[in-house]
């Protein structure tokens, strides 16, 4: 029964839906103020209809209910109750349910956090919203439903694919959905500023919380699944430039020329086309990669089990939000009015070229991912982009853009000026270059490559560093500056951490894959890793080949490690799990390949891999303090101000704001 | 106004491209064994010791089904196959893939047999042959020997009847 | 500086570093590609020669041998047989009678080097270019 409750909840979430979708943005337009108030409650019933049916459906896979062939196919008896309830998100349709249940989710929270804007603002903002949830219900509704029943009802199901039994994968597709769901939101304020013409600074101000909000948790959520491949895939690496993979990071590329070109837009006025194409941009992205995801057009080792149908329905899908709103866009935007002037070396001019060096990023790896599908489309043959050509064109971009994250912040609006900048950096050039020489021959040998991170991750925090010294000497104490000032600092020294971890790891981390019989010794960037033996075990639902490796340094012993090798019993699917020993300046690494006894030898060899690597938490550390900025960012106070003084700031920056022709 | 639609234009582009994609699915290709002999074998047959060659069925219409009882979409198309099998149009012979025996036994007793016989391809050679990629599979098989139809993927009662009856009554005229 | 002079300098700037950017990415994807190219077609002469390319195809039943760590393997699309040797270790899907992807050159003696071998996440699904493989020799 429970099943078809669910069933029924989320047509229900449909048809409110519909009414959210339609009726609030007739109702802003003719000024019908029932229709217009008419988007809080749907919302809000939205997103408890499709919190309920999710709910029927995480009630099913904990009761084991086979008889529903979503859960026979992704659960079984013996999975750990944990993973019985990640394991509603662990296939496609579950997967696409969550993703509703986000973007319901969001609507809901601007629905509750808008106090301060004007309704037909909100009315058109949860319409968007109400529009896009319609199409996505709908293809959830018509060709993935998560509460099919498979009658007669199987007696064990399937099993969970054992890679998504971990920890890592419980929390990393939330993260990453709540933040490819999140730019809807960006995305709905955008267009709602074009149907109503407000393209303006108060504009700018509303859609930034919500933008910021969104990217933390693509930025945690990309973070998280590089972890997960680092430690879960057994091949030490931390980024594959795997298309899925690619597909979150365009968002994040497209997402964080948007934070930036925000800026601009609020304090300046300008760039108001401009930054409505990137939050077009950055939710366009989002569904394409979800496009990419489900439909199998691409070779992804992570990709899901294919259908035709469901391709067909995203395509049309993503063609109508996407088309309709760069149509939109193109009818709309002409009229708008360039904002305020600046000087050639200005805040504006930096950001716009920070904006220029994400988006060409950004076109590049997309071309990348797409460019065997593009070749096997003319028919060209098939092939594969590999990493080298991610590496060969993605390094070059990013250089000139981090070296522009020490000066941005410095420079003023509207007019800075050159020689001031040069002499208040001066201090942290030279340091940043003493690193460059110095830090990599501390750790080894001395290259160009490594020098050139250094010198990037030591001059973004020192300019940060002296930024913060010059602001306090200022006057008025810490707490002077206001939350966004230190959550851009954060964000950027979290950037710096990140530099550091991608050096460290590329230039220095050794590798040896080797035959390893009980008593061998291997040793890699100073450790020795010797096998004492291999034996049997039982997990939960698996049986393992547990090794157990003592790690140890310059003769002293430090741990026992157990890499292991499991078999899990429903599904008989192999599944390497490394052994890590973390710590905060290196990570030590070792899993077990295969039994490599000869018929007739006992040696117990195996083959093993062990990996040195440098520095590598600095990477997904880097990340969290890139987040934590963010969310700092997120709480500035003015972002809480009323919409009274919200609309003083904006006529008083730029006063010309407003589309030509449209009644204020 | 030109300039604001290169955004557009560039995403018509994309989509175009798409869309050529999604036709390339690889699900979607028609199985290169269309209208081809069916290739050869001679396998056990489940519960009795006689072997199983599709030579056989010459002279009539048959369906051979790839199933395995490990394989959850198989009970999915399981029912609509037993009631076709009461039926009596058309033979089924089941090709039981990859699968340990007493779990295969267990499953028929279990949920019905629809199939005439199922021959035991236990190692998965034959399934290979046939190009078989995902169980369950299906292929129509006319008089002569031929493949005329391989359905990829659980048979549902949609495609049962709107295009593996037509296609067996046309090969049975 | 006037408007007109900024933007300018503007375009002119953008279109450089367009140009630039473009430079790049054409050499790093014309450097950096790797074909995918069937055991029939390897068998028949038609793989690059002296550049990194994929085959694809399934892994022969019995074909497995090791020595130490350097595993042999035929890759096989039903019609043609390619050999394989790759050192190091392997995805845990890989297994006789799976399809696989490799990627790696041809030596002189017609053996695959591999550089590289994967293997899908599931099971049950074939890479599409093993697939591809698969099918394509079959129509023959």
């Amino acid at each position: 029964m429970t099943p078809e409750l669910g069933h029924f909840a989320l047509i229900l979430a449909f048809v409110v839906a519909l009414i959210q979708g339609i009726l609030p943005l007739i109702g802003a337009q003719r000024n019908h103020g029932q229709w217009v108030a008419l988007a809080r409650p749907a919302a809000q019933t939205q997103f408890l209809l499709i919190a309920f049916a999710f709910a029927c459906l995480a009630h099913g896979f904990l009761n084991n209910d086979f008889s529903v062939a979503y859960i026979a196919h992704h659960s079984n008896t013996q999975l750990p109750t944990l993973y019985r309830f990640s394991a509603v998100w662990g296939g496609h349709e579950g997967s696409l349910l969550l993703w509703v249940l986000m973007l319901a989710g969001w609507a809901a929270a601007v629905s509750v956090s808008s106090r301060h804007l004007p309704e037909t603002m909100v009315a058109r903002v949860l319409a968007v919203l109400g529009l896009v949830s319609i199409g996505l219900l709908a293809f959830v509704l018509f060709t993935s439903n998560p509460f099919d029943r498979l009658l007669p009802a199987p007696a064990e199901g399937r099993d969970l694919n054992p890679l998504l039994q971990d920890p890592g994968l419980v929390f990393h597709p939330p993260m990453l959905y709540m933040g490819y769901v999140g730019f809807s939101v960006a995305f709905a304020f955008a267009i709602a500023a074009l149907i109503s013409g407000r393209l303006d600074a108060a504009w700018a101000r509303w859609s930034r919380p919500w933008t910021t909000a969104a990217w933390v948790f693509l930025t945690l959520g990309i973070a998280l699944g590089s972890w997960w491949a680092y430690y879960e895939l057994g091949w030490g690496g931390w980024w594959f430039w795997d298309p899925v993979e690619n597909a979150s990071f365009l968002p994040w590329l497209v997402g964080t020329a948007l934070i930036h070109s925000l800026a601009v837009t609020e304090k300046r006025g300008s760039f108001k086309n401009w930054t409505v194409l990137l939050a077009i941009a950055a939710f366009s992205l989002s569904l394409l990669g979800t496009f990419l995801v489900r439909s199998g057009v691409l070779t992804s080792v992570h990709a899901f089990a294919t259908d035709p149908r469901r391709g067909v329905f995203i395509l049309i899908l993503l063609a109508i939000v996407v088309g309709g709103s760069l149509l939109l866009f193109a009818w709309r935007a002409p009229k708008v009015h360039a904002g305020g002037n600046s000087g050639l070396f200005s805040r504006e001019t930096l950001l716009l070229m920070n904006n220029v060096l994400l988006v060409v990023a950004a076109g590049s790896v997309l071309l990348g991912t797409l460019y065997p599908l593009l070749i096997d489309a003319l028919n060209m043959g098939k092939l594969s982009v590999g990493p080298p050509y991610f590496n060969a064109v993605f390094v070059p971009i990013m250089v000139p853009l981090l070296l522009l994250v020490g000066i941005g912040p410095l420079a003023r609006w509207k007019h800075a000026d050159l020689k001031d900048i040069t002499a208040r950096l001066r201090v942290a050039a030279v340091l940043a270059v003493l690193a460059g020489i110095a830090l990599p021959k501390l750790m080894g040998e001395w290259s160009a490559l490594t020098a050139l991170g250094c010198l990037i991750a030591v001059w973004i925090t020192a300019s940060g560093v002296f930024q913060i010294i010059e602001r306090l000497q200022r006057g008025g104490g810490l707490k002077s500056a206001p939350a966004s000032f230190w959550g851009m600092h954060l964000a950027h020294f979290g950037l710096a951490v990140f530099v550091i971890g991608v050096t460290m790891v590329g230039g220095y981390q050794e590798e040896k894959d080797v035959r390893m019989a009980p008593g061998d010794t291997v040793s890699v960037g100073g450790y020795s890793f010797r096998l004492i033996g291999i034996k049997e075990a039982r997990g939960p639902n698996y049986l393992a080949t547990v090794g157990t490796v003592e790690l140890s340094q310059d003769g002293r012993v430090l741990k026992n490690m157990h890499p292991e090798k499991r078999r899990y019993l429903s599904s008989s699917m192999p599944m390497t799990e490394a052994a890590i020993d973390a710590g905060f300046t290196r990570d030590v690494y070792v899993s077990l390949g295969e039994p490599l006894d000869k018929p007739g030898e006992k040696t117990g060899a195996w083959s093993v891999r062990v990996y040195y690597k440098p520095f590598i938490d600095w990477i997904w550390g880097g990340c969290i303090f890139m987040g934590l900025g963010g969310v700092l960012a997120m709480l500035d106070r003015r972002y809480r101000i009323r919409v009274k003084s919200a609309e003083t700031v904006a006529e008083t920056v730029m006063s010309k704001g407003t589309v030509a022709g449209t009644p204020a | 106004m030109k300039r604001f639609l290169i955004p557009l234009g560039a995403f018509v582009v994309l989509v175009i491209f798409l869309a050529i994609g999604l036709t390339r699915d690889p699900r979607d290709v028609p199985s290169p064994l269309k209208d081809k002999p069916a290739p050869a074998f001679s396998l056990p047959q489940l519960g009795s010791d006689k072997a199983f060659s599709p030579a056989d069925m010459q002279g009539r219409v048959w369906l051979l089904n790839v199933w395995a009882s490990w394989c959850v979409s198989c009970r999915q198309e399981h029912p609509i196959l037993v009631a076709f099998a009461k039926s009596g149009n058309t033979p089924i012979v089941g090709l039981n893939y990859k699968d340990q025996i007493p779990d295969a036994k267990k499953w028929l007793a279990d949920f019905g047999d629809p199939y005439v016989l199922s021959a035991v391809d236990a190692d998965g050679r034959v399934g290979i042959n046939y190009g078989v990629y995902g169980v369950p599979e299906t292929y129509v098989i006319d008089k002569a020997g031929v493949i005329r139809l391989k359905h990829t993927g659980p048979v549902t009662a949609d495609s049962l009847k709107n295009q593996i009856l037509p296609l067996v009554a046309a090969l049975n005229k | 500086m006037k408007p007109r002079q900024k933007r300018i300098a503007i375009i002119v700037g953008g279109l450089a570093s367009l140009g630039i950017a473009a430079a790049l990415l054409l050499n790093a994807l014309d450097s950096n590609i790797a074909l995918y190219v069937t055991p029939t077609e390897v068998a028949a002469g038609k793989a690059p020669q002296g550049k990194a390319f994929r085959i694809g195809g399934l892994v022969k039943e019995g074909s497995i041998q090791r020595n130490d760590m350097t595993v042999r393997f035929i890759m096989t699309d039903t019609a043609k047989d390619i050999p394989v040797a790759f050192t190091g270790i392997l995805p845990d899907l890989f297994k006789e009678g799976k399809g696989a992807v490799a990627q790696g050159k041809l030596d002189a003696g017609g053996v695959f080097v591999a550089s590289e071998v994967l293997a899908k996440h599931d099971e049950n699904y074939m890479p599409p270019e093993a697939k591809a493989a698969v099918d394509a020799a079959q129509k023959k």
